[in-house]
């Protein structure tokens, strides 16, 4: 009997539609939410991401009522987030049915929304997430969807996360975002051995053996991806077959 | 039946409102004494933290209704933190007394593994259980919290380990609880679900 490694599968979206793009640009349209939503809840998906990487305030009504369509297809967790700054925007996202808020921007010019948020709702239901950048010997967190780069060390800046709230941490390597190169192994064990809470891996997903690696070389806790599971490129059941038939404790489903 | 959801703020009503729902089991939402008082089958969800969950139960006093309901035998069923709030006291906020249905305290869990318990994991069964007739041994369930407890005599029907051995699945009469997330554990969790509907009294 062991904790499961979790296979997430993540829809980012314009608030409505789901997206897809590499290395944060170059959108292009992927699909309906709450559609992705109901076949990932049928085939086995541990849990659901679903982001508004516009984020724009004139969006936000359009994508609470995603996360409610996407809610009411699902009987497994679902963690959603994009932009958000205080507590209210945190406790919508919630009330329209997300368990989990993703935190970015907002945390790392304001570390204390960690704190506040943990506060409200329970460090369980907030989750910082840190787009990381290769910079030479380290890796720099950037936010704004990727496009501003902060100065932050990444493994200090989860570190600290954790310590001002946040219960879990969802790395994405920039670097490997959309590149299907497999994860950044060593950047999610640098964040792994920085903290004490769940560690979700993203960027890069590719074969079921770069899944394999990254809950081994990366010590993460969960793993995410968008297109090979959209695409089809993977299937989840398939990929829990072989990390299981490898000795990685996954849920078995169906 | 009239089954009634206690609405004192929770976040995860909603969800465990639509698992009933995807059940054809209808619910309504209780908030006042009276509607408790007039409730056939109570479910308090949960997630967040001990002492607000108290003190929201206290401000909308419902902490002697809830009580009362049980004592008459109304069927009770806590979700997450709403099983911790069926004990005495929890570390989580040492200052705040539970409902008190069991006499035990709710611990921190330690900090051997990666906390919070995030995730799916498996139960170890210790005595036989209504909640999980059906259930294969080898289901796993969804859980995120810090504080579990750690002993509920008898009651503890379903055990899981990790950090410590902590109460999974707790009966007791017409007590139910899970750490778990029922409404957000798939398949087995929906069977967990129908299972205490069934057990009290209404239709699968």
């Amino acid at each position: 009997m062991s904790l499961a490694h979790r296979i997430i599968p993540c829809l980012d979206t314009d608030g409505e539609r789901v997206v897809k793009g590499v290395q944060f640009v170059n959108l292009r349209d992927a699909g309906d939410p709450a559609a992705l939503a109901a076949r990932y809840n049928v085939e086995g998906a541990d849990e659901l991401v679903v982001l508004d990487i516009a984020a724009s305030r004139d969006h936000r009504p359009t994508f609470l009522e995603t996360i409610r369509r996407v809610a009411a297809e699902l009987a497994i967790p679902l963690t959603a987030g994009g932009g958000v700054a205080t507590v209210d925007e945190g406790r919508a996202i919630l009330r329209a049915g997300a368990d989990k808020l993703t935190v970015n921007t907002a945390a790392i010019r304001n570390p204390e929304l960690l704190t506040v948020l943990a506060a409200e709702f329970g460090s369980q239901a907030v989750v910082l997430a840190i787009d990381a950048k290769r910079a030479g010997d380290h890796w720099e967190a950037f936010v704004r969807g990727g496009s501003v780069a902060t100065g932050l060390d990444a493994v200090a800046w989860a570190h600290q996360g954790v310590e001002r709230g946040a219960g879990e941490i969802l790395i994405t390597s920039m670097d490997r975002d959309g590149t299907r190169s497999g994860f950044d192994c060593a950047l999610t064990a640098a964040i792994s051995r920085a903290v004490r809470v769940p560690v979700i891996a993203s960027g890069g997903a590719d074969t079921p053996e770069t899944f394999l690696e990254v809950f081994r070389e990366g010590r993460a806790d969960a793993a995410l991806a968008a297109s090979i599971f959209h695409d089809r490129i993977q299937g989840l059941g398939e990929l829990k077959r072989y990390l299981g038939e490898r000795g990685v404790s996954v849920r078995q489903t169906g | 039946m009239n089954i009634a959801l206690v609405e004192y703020g929770a976040g995860n009503l909603p969800s465990v409102e639509r698992a009933l729902t995807r059940l054809g089991v209808e619910s309504r939402r209780a908030s006042t004494p009276e509607a408790l008082a007039s409730s056939d089958v109570l479910i308090l969800p949960g997630v967040g933290h001990f002492g607000a969950l108290m003190h929201s139960l206290t401000e909308r006093s419902l902490v002697n209704p809830l009580r009362n309901a049980v004592a008459r035998g109304v069927p009770l069923l806590g979700i997450c933190l709403g099983l911790q709030a069926m004990f005495a006291t929890s570390d989580e906020a040492p200052g705040d007394a539970g409902l008190s249905l069991f006499p035990q305290n709710v611990s921190a869990l330690p900090p051997t593994g990666r906390l919070p318990h995030m995730g799916w994991n498996q139960l170890r069964r210790v005595r036989p259980s209504t909640m999980l007739e059906g259930v294969p041994d080898d289901a796993y369930f969804y859980f995120a919290h810090s504080y579990a407890a750690l002993d509920a005599g008898e009651a503890g029907v379903a055990l899981c380990d990790y950090s410590a051995s902590f109460v999974a699945v707790l009966e007791q009469g017409n007590v139910f609880a899970t750490q778990f997330h029922p409404e957000k554990s798939g398949p087995v969790g929906a069977r967990v679900l129908s299972n205490f509907v069934r057990r009290a009294g209404g239709k699968q």
